[in-house]
């Protein structure tokens, strides 16, 4: 069976719920490329994903603005637990499948088993989540510099990106 | 997401996309692509599948040092175990995307990005 047509999908889905206006989407002409500078062996990655990942933390205490501010990049420790991360994101297939497996669209530990089996040379101490928004202007202005940011800060060779 | 790939792209640091949306993703334009074609939600394989999961990011990996120019796709040549229903459904009337709390999470959430624009 051929895939979804997400965008015609979409349109029709909130146009049927009233919205009238439909959602534009990014198109571009040109689109950059960057070839790997080194061998992934001695590459250092990292990862961003839209799937809203937080640290569990005690009931009743708040998550820190920049996991729910639109637009903003957050990073959390790789090293991390599993069990004590969850996802937050709720635009998901629900009716198929579930974000209980963080490695189903985060894939936390399969990366540092490729660090391990010596596939990749490193990865980076943390990962990072970019909080979705629906205007383009922000991502282009917000999210993307932020995200360029902390791959400087950590002189990262290579991303790897999941969206959600 | 692609639009943060792009920008990596630009300044200078190789990227690849594991998604599930192809047609955004295409329509976007973006340097490498795995193509996973399961439910949203699960681009990196099936839940609690680890051999599946490593042979898609493995796929990644290859096409990291494989690709010689940008808008490769390489879909991934898998089929969801429960079978495909799911591609019928998602996105209709009879099977809301969001619902209750979500859609006012989702409204919250908008309201915040306006709030933040102010």
């Amino acid at each position: 069976m051929t895939h979804v047509r997400y965008m015609d999908r979409i349109r029709d889905y909130y146009i049927a719920q009233g919205y009238e206006k439909p959602y534009r989407w990014a198109n571009f002409e040109d689109v950059p490329f960057t070839p790997l500078k080194k061998p992934l062996s001695e590459s250092k990655i990292t990862l961003f994903s839209t799937s809203d990942v937080s640290v569990k933390r005690p009931e009743g205490e708040e998550l820190p603005p920049e996991e729910t501010t639109v637009g903003d990049v957050y990073s959390v420790d790789w090293d991390t637990p599993l069990d004590r991360l969850y996802s937050r994101q709720e635009s998901f297939d629900r009716y198929a499948t579930n974000l209980d497996d963080l490695n189903s669209y985060l894939p936390l530990t399969r990366l540092q088993e490729y660090v391990e089996s010596g596939r990749i040379g490193a990865i980076t101490d943390q990962f990072h989540n970019v909080n979705r928004g629906y205007s383009q202007k922000l991502m282009l202005q917000t999210a993307a510099p932020a995200a360029l940011e902390v791959c400087q800060q950590d002189e990262v060779d290579v991303a790897i990106l999941t969206p959600v | 997401m692609s639009l943060v790939a792009r920008h990596l792209e630009e300044n200078g640091i190789p990227t690849v996309i594991i998604g599930a949306a192809r047609d955004i993703v295409e329509h976007c334009g973006v340097p490498r692509f795995v193509f996973t074609d399961f439910p949203l939600g699960s681009p990196c394989g099936e839940p609690f599948d680890v051999a599946m999961q490593q042979r898609i990011v493995g796929v990644a990996l290859d096409l990291l040092e494989t690709a010689d120019a940008p808008r490769i796709t390489v879909q991934m040549p898998l089929v969801w175990t429960k079978g495909e229903a799911w591609k019928d459904t998602v996105f209709t009337v009879e099977q809301p995307f969001l619902s209750g709390e979500q859609i006012k999470n989702w409204e919250a959430r908008k309201q915040r990005y306006r709030d933040q624009k102010a």
